[in-house]
């Protein structure tokens, strides 16, 4: 029991290797690069196999993992019972780091949604890249994924999470860029790398603060010193941890790579935004819980950018065309949530949320997927009516929406309703200076109302209107986009209908501590949204209702031109410094260099009118030096 | 004890590059298999080294050998490896026994430029560059130590001035002329030292910790040793010969100028600089952290808009000496561990690179990044995923072995010995990490333009080099005149995957970075003894 940790991190990780090389070495006897060959297919379900069943075995660990304190963490009764070990130290000459890997209550319940998350995207996989002949390392990527997500979750010390932290940034990196054909794709990648990789700076520094202060890494040991810190020492932590949670997270104002992060395939948004990367940033936050609440600016700080994140996230949610897209910012927003309650000091709220989310999220992207892999494109515009033609996705998403809602009796209702019972007390109990808290609790009830009426729009736009003529097929730079006019094959629906189950139920699996007057106004709200919404789109189906926004539906479709802002502060300085050091480095540095080389030879050359063979030339020279020492000593003897 | 061992370790390739003079004509056949043969040895010997070392003196050098040299002078012939030597010996060893797997491997296919033109030359340069690159590394006398470090350069220069591209002349010049200037400044400093304490003993001044010197010779001493060393490792702005050298080399002279030749400046900073002269070491290192963080931001910025693919990938290197010097800088154990754990790491991550951009300008005949035209995962998918692979490990990613090195530079610098001022490393603390994000940034736009994308029919070069990070990526004309150079390489077929003798000398390379960056305490259980003796923190 106590190697559980272990084996769930290492066997997806003994997976990603397996799956990169075995099956292009047996490859490779056949007629290589032949998409859709008997090879490749066969490449591909080895490939299939290498992934799935490490995944499940995982999976089978990380619930044994969890049987024993079960949804204890999200009760809020504290079990401190750890199982696992440390593998041995490294001596760095300072603070040596511990190769703990451990499992407690909190690590129980993320580690089963992450391995259960994960195995229901390699699953869709199979089906919804079949034909992609890159399929194995795609798949093999995604092992490494959970491998990475399950090392941050079970890792007993602050660097050993690290390395978990940075191998999902890789991953991100990988996974957005498997159609690298299309620039965009690329260019996506990229950003999602760097922008989470500047937050994970922070996040270093700041485990070096800790680290220093505790006089270890190891997470039990910084806890434990925490009463003893200086608060300067926790405040400087804690906000240098929190450029890391934003980065990894995706909050406010390290955001910017989510939304662009759609250009991977719908199966990998899932992943990101349910269950790996996104969920590790509130992981942490939980996980260090008593440092934060020692830290109060920071707390504020969280307040603050999580109040704008959620609200500003879900209004550009309501503009946006592209489906994924929608439920790219709505994941921002919903993150800003979590954060938000953990402002609030209600940490098992927040990774309540953090588990119905995930299984709500997975659900949607899994959904969209289907809806993607039919319809052929990502623009809601091009969808409509498709209700009767995939009718198990309908009611699949239908529950997605509404747990995204918050509406009874969907899990989303018993999490979000958790956080607005925190986030009301904060006002009460001083957790937060009071402006933080106000701010925090109106733009919660605010985004309430705008979720309601996003999700409703998305979901009117996609099922229900006049059906669209089917899109034509997108040739690149997927190879997933096949529009075959019927329901998606069984491995894609299988996933989907397993996921709808706890989007639905997990609400009743925690204790219900149910405030009705905060559930009442909540769901109120999210009504009047989505209301709103339906009456602007009965008004003209075809119309996007997204026009009751007025004049601010550009601001919010671009996003508030965070990304213009970023280019023209950041990205384009950076440039012009580095071409303006290029030609430093050639002219002036490299220039002096030079130029004490020319001078050299100039000088040599002013010296060999001296060495040029005329002996009379010589002969007067030493005549005249001679001459100048007789002078010389006789002058001075 | 096994006092022979590094003795052996430097009669071998020497005695094989003499008898190579003295047989030419015998050994000309069998000269693919002479190398290989020769370079196996030693490596073999150095894994023996490596097998045999007492881990648990890991602190003390072993292995010594201490005879009289040049009695007059003083001099001693004077080897032996600790903890810090001991994996750049193995190291070089490796990366030579690699360079001659590349060169020699298979018949009539491989390494085929390199080989063709005065092979036997070759062999016997290699040869001699090992020399004098193991004997550097095993030295422990000051002038022996001297000795061995000019030795490396004469070789080095003729491999550039040989077998390099276009513009050799003016690089190998640039080359030994500016490492030559740095050499006699160090020579200076290491006099100096000798003049104030009479020896040249490397372990006995170690263990003085500078005892017998007054603070302001220790300081003028550490400035000219520090500034020879500099002039190697390459500190900013001591670096504009590396570029060009890099650049020109043939494939086997740049994997080894990066890999060990760089080693040996750092190298003199852990052995002799910092040890020897401990008060000069601690008035100088706020400045020598100046100058290495500049070097962090300013060499990748340099990356940035780079075009040449070697040509960035040596820019990196100054970027990634600049953590090395970082570590030295802090003078706490951290920090050098970390600067030793970087050397090795950057030695195998960036022989790997230059090997792969051989690779490619092998077939692309260019290494200008526009017009290798992207789409490399496409045409070359193992090759693209090996340049992948290396520039993730050298950007520093947690796992692969880059990162250590780097995070406890790092994490030197965020507690720096006592008697340097504190704001002061902080400061160098986050303008290091801002570094490290530029260098992934310009490892992620380098992959993205070279392996991604749709192969195309490469553009002209033309002048456009930050085009298609920001904007839409520009359309190519169709009337390109010509065929594209990646067609046919020079046998007339078109260009291979990784090949056999390819697989075979980076291998090695990939299991090593993982081996590093998934079990650092490896490395750093080697080096930490060695190191907490050399700064006086534990003897």
């Amino acid at each position: 029991m106590t190697t559980f940790p272990l084996l769930a991190v290492l066997l997806p990780f003994l997976a990603a290797f397996a799956g990169l090389l075995l099956p292009r070495l047996l490859h490779r006897r056949g007629p290589a690069a032949e998409p859709g060959g008997v090879a490749g297919a066969r490449a591909n379900t080895r490939a299939a196999w290498i992934a799935v069943l490490p995944t499940a075995a995982s999976a089978v660990l990380a619930v044994w993992l969890a049987w024993g304190p079960g949804f204890a963490f999200l009760n809020g009764e504290g079990t401190s019972s750890l199982t696992g070990r440390t593998y041995g130290t490294i001596v760095t000459g300072g603070v040596p780091i511990s190769l703990t890997l451990q499992a407690d209550d909190l690590s129980g319940v993320l580690g089963v949604l992450v391995t259960l998350v994960a195995l229901a995207v390699q699953i869709y996989s199979i089906g919804y890249l079949r034909d992609d002949p890159r399929y194995p390392s795609y798949s093999a990527f995604i092992s490494l994924f959970t491998s990475a997500m399950l090392l941050v979750v079970y890792a007993g010390d602050l660097l050993v999470l690290y390395v978990g932290w940075e191998i999902m940034g890789l991953c991100s990196y990988l996974l957005i860029g498997h159609w690298w054909e299309d620039r965009g794709n690329s260019r996506a990648a990229v950003k999602a790398f760097l922008v989470t990789r500047l937050g994970d700076v922070g996040f270093l520094f700041g485990i070096f603060v800790l680290g220093m202060a505790a006089g270890s890494f190891r997470v039990a040991d910084v806890l434990a010193k925490v009463p003893e810190m200086s608060p300067a020492t926790l405040v400087t932590a804690t906000m240098l941890l929190l450029a890391g949670v934003a980065g990894k997270s995706a909050q406010v104002p390290l955001h910017t790579w989510l939304p662009d992060a759609m250009a991977g395939p719908t199966p990998i948004s899932a992943l990101i935004h349910a269950a790996t990367m996104v969920a590790a940033g509130i992981f942490i936050v939980a996980r260090l819980f008593p440092a934060f609440l020692a830290a109060r600016p920071t707390l504020d700080v969280l307040a603050v950018v999580a109040a704008l994140g959620m609200l500003g996230a879900a209004l550009a949610a309501l503009a946006q065309d592209d489906l994924k897209r929608v439920l790219a910012y709505s994941t921002v927003s919903q993150l800003a949530y979590m954060a938000g309650g953990l402002a609030a000091g209600s940490d098992t709220s927040a990774v309540f949320h953090l588990v119905t989310h995930g299984a709500f999220k997975a659900l949607l992207f899994l959904c969209a997927g289907v809806v993607i892999h039919h319809a052929g494109s990502n623009l809601m515009s091009q969808m409509g009516g498709l209700r009767r033609e995939l009718p198990v996705t309908f009611a699949a998403m239908t529950i997605g929406f509404a747990a995204l809602m918050g509406l009874p009796p969907a899990s989303g209702f018993f999490s979000k309703d958790s956080l607005l019972v925190a986030m009301d007390g904060a006002l009460a109990t001083g957790g937060l200076t009071d402006a933080a808290a106000l701010l925090l609790h109106a733009c919660a009830l605010a985004t309430v109302a705008v979720t309601g009426a996003y999700a409703t729009r998305a979901w009117l736009r996609t099922f229900f209107g006049e059906a669209k003529p089917a899109a034509l097929p997108e040739p690149a730079p997927g190879t997933a986009h096949v529009v075959t006019g019927r329901e998606a094959p069984r491995s894609m629906l299988v996933p989907v209908a397993l996921l709808a189950v706890p989007a639905l139920l997990l609400g009743f699996a925690v204790e219900p501590h149910l405030a009705p007057g905060v559930a009442a106004t909540s769901v109120v709200l999210a009504l009047l949204g989505a209301g709103a919404v339906y009456a602007f789109w009965r008004i003209d189906p075809a119309a996007d209702p997204a026009r009751l926004l007025g004049p601010f539906r550009v601001p919010c479709e671009r996003a508030f031109y965070v990304d213009g802002l970023y280019a023209a502060l950041l990205v384009r300085p950076v440039m012009v410094l580095a071409r303006l050091v290029v030609s430093t480095d050639d002219h002036v540095v490299d220039g002096a260099v030079r130029g004490s080389g020319r001078s050299a030879r100039g000088l040599s050359g002013a010296l060999r009118f001296a060495q040029n063979g005329n002996v009379q030339l010589y002969v007067s020279g030493l005549l005249a030096g001679v001459l100048l020492i007789v002078v010389g000593a006789v002058v001075f003897a | 004890m096994m006092g022979w061992l590094p003795v052996a370790l430097l009669a071998v390739p020497l005695v094989g590059a003499l008898l190579l003079l003295l047989a030419p004509h015998a050994l000309r056949p069998r000269l693919r298999a002479y190398g290989l043969v020769l370079s196996g040895v030693t490596l073999a010997l150095a894994v023996l080294m490596v097998a045999v070392f007492d881990y648990a003196g890991a602190a003390r050098p072993q292995f010594e050998v201490d005879q009289p040299w040049i009695a007059g002078l003083g001099l001693r012939f004077h080897l032996g490896v600790d903890g810090i030597s001991l994996p750049l010996v193995a190291l070089t060893a490796l990366l030579t026994f690699l360079c001659f797997v590349y060169l020699c491997w298979g018949r009539e296919r491989a390494g085929e430029q390199l080989m063709r033109a005065r092979p036997r030359a070759l062999v016997f340069t290699l040869l001699v560059l090992e020399v004098g690159m193991i004997g550097t590394f095993l030295a422990l006398d000051l002038l022996l130590f001297f000795v061995f470090f000019e030795v490396v350069l004469i070789p080095m220069y003729f491999l550039i001035a040989i077998w390099g591209g276009e513009g050799r002349g003016a690089a190998s010049a640039k080359f030994i002329l500016y490492t030559l200037l740095g050499s006699v400044v160090m020579l200076l400093g290491l006099l100096l030292v000798w003049a104030q304490t009479g020896t040249l003993d490397i372990e006995a001044l170690a263990a003085a910790h500078g005892a017998g010197m007054a603070r302001s010779v220790q300081i003028l001493a550490f400035v000219a040793i520090g500034v020879g060393l500099a002039v190697k490792t390459p500190m900013w702005p001591l670096h504009t010969w590396l570029p060009d050298a890099h650049t020109e080399a043939p494939t086997v002279g740049s994997v080894l100028l990066a890999g060990v030749l760089l080693k040996m400046g750092t190298y003199g900073f852990a052995r002799i600089a910092i040890p020897i002269l401990p008060d000069g070491a601690a008035a100088v290192a706020p400045w020598l952290g100046a100058l290495a963080v500049v070097g962090i931001v300013y060499g990748a910025l340099a990356c940035l808009a780079q075009r040449d693919l070697k040509r960035m990938i040596a820019y990196s290197s100054v970027g990634h000496m600049g953590f090395v010097l970082l570590g030295f800088a802090t003078l706490t154990p951290v920090g050098v561990n970390g600067a030793l754990f970087a050397n090795v790491a950057h030695g195998l991550i960036t022989g790997l690179l230059f090997f792969l951009a051989g690779a490619v300008k092998d077939r692309y005949h260019t290494a200008d990044m526009p017009s290798l035209g992207g789409g490399m995962l496409a045409t070359l998918p193992r090759l693209g995923s090996l340049l992948t692979f290396a520039s993730i490990a050298s950007l520093g990613l947690p796992g692969l072995a880059g990162f250590w090195g780097e995070m406890l530079a790092l994490f030197g610098a965020f507690q720096p010995a006592n008697v340097l001022p504190r704001p002061l490393f902080l400061t160098y603390m986050v303008i290091g990490g801002l570094g490290a994000v530029l260098t992934a940034a310009y490892f992620l736009v380098m992959l993205s333009r070279v392996t991604h994308g749709r192969p195309q029919r490469p553009a002209r070069p033309a002048a456009r080099v930050l085009q298609e990070v920001g904007g839409p990526p520009p359309a190519v004309p169709d009337d390109v005149a010509g065929p594209p150079p990646a067609v046919l390489d020079d046998v007339g077929r078109p260009p291979g995957d990784v090949r056999t003798h390819e697989l075979l000398a980076w291998t090695p390379l990939v299991v090593l970075i993982l081996l590093f960056g998934l079990w650092p305490g490896l490395l750093l259980s080697l080096t930490t003894p060695a190191v907490l003796t050399l700064l006086g923190v534990a003897s």
